[in-house]
């Protein structure tokens, strides 16, 4: 049976039927109890787990991420927020140095159960702080699992997904969807870690993205078919492990390939997209692939300014017109 | 001051495991059977030994990149720390950590952690799961004075005692950070008066005394499990050789070292067992020989160990790769 709420409300219940089900859950982080969280995801939380469970910390995102792989090792389940990505670099160590590699510098005796939420993104005229797309560096990473909710499904299954998963898992949710509302279905089995979806069938083009990038690649796809190009839109879900195998299924189908990503283009996830479909599908190219992404600018705060540094519907059909006009 | 002539040689034989097991990591080293970087513990044992007496089997360990004498004295069999020196199958992390890293769940020890401070966050984790799963644990985290001037550190000590948990903090001062004395990174040296700005119990021991220490952290551990608070005790040590195997020891002058070479953990031993008991006997050459016979021991089965397949490399970047 499915129901239609919001993204937040979505990553909420996935909390807390997680810590109804399981005592080993707890939720850690800045403001997530007594405020409700930043972006008010666990709001209500507090009061019906209490407060060993639903943990309010100082500012200390080394010292509480760093907590948060300990409890794992030491049998818990524990859920990390990280108010924002860009705060997330003061964890960076922890998630990187410790998090990531433990497994393996142990040879195979500790493995690391933990799952890591944070709110990612621009568009809200947060500036340059508060605003970027940090998830491609995270990607970069053995060890570590990176995921993507674009959808209210996934933001819901990927939560339980995570807590499931032996070893450490980012999720970054884009903080404009929050209040996107979408279908939630229960019951459903999630689709796997590391599976992307085909959102949109096509047989021009292949349009690649995740997050918020979806709603506008989507919405670019239903103009360009007015035009008669049928756009192929996949949510990569995941940007590790990376779904080599349905990216490249649609890029043999469209020969055309145009990746929609709200990082930069410079040493990104767009580009680790690129170079793979290089590898592995050169052949199937009948012209260069093309990107939108963010502009390579630390994020400006003025509303017109901000808007031109991220990538847009208009943006996305002007690269899907460009990508037809080779032969 | 009462000995017991049985604990004092426990003491000795295991101090003296970690002097000579170090003193053949060096000699490993110069003949390049162990590689990479290589730190040792020799003047500082005396901490280790005293603390690990006091830990019990249920209690967590978590150490630094200098954690041979650690890793002995918890007990991980020495063949398995130098196969893993070694780079070998057999070792205590498979040939995969090297000096730096050991682990060992066997034993409860979480690393063998090389970011400096790193390993605290981690303490405060362990021991807030313990807390609330009511067991009745400590967790106990090793890490040097350098560590101090790390935001980590005071994140951490803020958060055990906020949080009132049960860890014991094991500063090992052994006043250089690599080259950098403590007097050139900080401004207030007395750690353990830091370490009270938290809320924290804390005081100074003599790291070269392992009775002190041990009674020390016997103490503390008590302390832990009767009330839940952590604890914090400041080591005052001194390596004796330098910070690992590339350093000139530009930084400090060679009668310091001679001076402190005084203090040496096993003559302080014997000194204060002599004061307390005259006449007693340790029975140093029969300790010797045990040690050495157990060193090459150590050596030769890590010599003979396997080198994982090079097929096996990306096994344990996930744990869907660990074969059951």
């Amino acid at each position: 049976m499915s129901e239609t709420i919001t993204y937040r409300e979505a990553v909420r219940a996935a909390i807390r039927e997680a810590m109804e089900h399981d005592e080993r859950v707890f939720l850690m982080g800045e403001d997530v109890g007594k405020y409700g969280g930043s972006y008010a995801v666990s709001k209500g939380l507090l009061k019906q787990f209490g407060g060993e469970r639903i943990i309010d910390t100082p500012l200390s995102e080394s010292g509480f991420t760093g907590a948060g792989i300990g409890a794992a090792l030491n049998g818990m389940r524990p859920i990390v927020e990280i108010m924002t990505v860009n705060f997330s670099l003061l964890a960076l160590d922890q998630i990187v140095n410790t998090a990531a590699t433990m497994l393996y510098m142990s040879g195979g005796q500790f493995n690391v159960p933990l799952v890591i939420r944070m709110a990612t993104g621009g568009g809200n005229q947060l500036g340059s702080q508060h605003s970027h797309s940090l998830e491609g560096w995270y990607a970069h990473v053995p060890g570590l699992k990176i995921l993507t909710p674009a959808t209210v499904q996934d933001a819901y299954d990927m939560l339980h997904l995570a807590l499931k998963d032996p070893d450490p898992v980012l999720i970054f949710e884009h903080a404009l969807l929050y209040n996107s509302k979408g279908e939630l279905d229960r019951e459903i089995a999630p689709l796997e870690i590391g599976k992307a979806s085909v959102r949109r069938p096509g047989k021009d083009i292949s349009i690649i993205t995740y997050g918020i990038s979806l709603f506008k690649s989507l919405e670019a796809a239903e103009i360009l078919s007015k035009e008669g190009i049928e756009a192929e839109v996949i949510d990569l879900r995941s940007l590790r492990p990376l779904d080599d195998a349905t990216i490249m299924a649609s890029v043999s189908k469209t020969h055309r390939v145009l990746i929609v990503d709200e990082g930069w283009k410079s040493g990104s996830i767009s580009a680790e997209i690129m170079a793979r479909i290089n590898e592995q599908a050169f052949y199937e190219l009948d012209a260069p692939m093309q990107r939108v992404c963010s502009a390579e600018v630390p994020f400006p705060y003025a509303n017109h300014l901000e808007q031109a540094a991220l990538p847009q519907v208009e943006k996305i059909v002007a690269a899907g017109h460009k990508l037809m006009e080779e032969l | 001051m009462q000995i017991d002539i049985n604990q004092a040689r426990s003491y000795y034989r295991q101090m003296l495991l970690i002097r000579r097991f170090e003193e053949k990591c060096m000699e490993l080293y110069s003949h390049e059977f162990i590689r990479g970087f290589l730190h040792l513990y020799i003047g500082e044992e005396a901490i280790a030994v005293g603390v690990m007496d006091a830990a019990g089997a249920e209690d967590a360990v978590i150490a630094t990149y200098r954690e041979h004498g650690h890793a002995l004295a918890r007990g991980i069999p020495a063949k398995a720390i130098m196969a893993e020196l070694l780079g070998k199958v057999e070792g205590c992390s498979r040939g995969r950590g090297g000096s730096m890293h050991f682990f060992d769940a066997k034993t409860r020890f979480y690393g063998g952690l090389a970011i400096v401070a790193g390993g605290l966050p981690l303490a405060v984790g362990m021991a807030l799961a313990d807390k609330r799963m009511k067991r009745d644990r400590v967790t106990v985290c090793f890490f040097g004075e350098g560590a101090v001037a790390e935001g980590e550190f005071h994140e951490s000590l803020n958060l055990a005692a906020l949080w009132e948990l049960p860890i014991l903090f094991v500063c090992e001062n052994n006043r250089y950070a690599m080259g950098t004395a403590l007097e050139c990174s900080e401004s207030e040296q007395n750690i353990a008066k830091k370490a009270s700005a938290y809320n924290i119990s804390a005081s100074q021991v003599d790291g070269m005394d392992v009775f002190a220490v041990a009674a020390s952290a016997k103490d503390a551990i008590a302390q832990i499990k009767k009330d839940g608070y952590p604890v914090f005790i400041e080591c005052l040590t001194y390596r004796f050789r330098a910070h690992s195997m590339f350093d000139a020891e530009l930084y400090r002058d060679k009668t310091e070292v001679e001076q402190w070479k005084q203090k040496d953990p096993l003559i302080v031993l014997k000194n204060k067992l002599e004061t307390a008991a005259p006449g007693s006997q340790l029975g140093e050459d029969t300790l010797e020989k045990e040690v050495a016979s157990v060193i090459e021991e150590a050596v030769a089965f890590a010599k003979n160990g396997t080198l994982e397949e090079i097929a096996d490399l990306e096994k344990f970047v996930y744990s869907t790769e660990v074969r059951q």
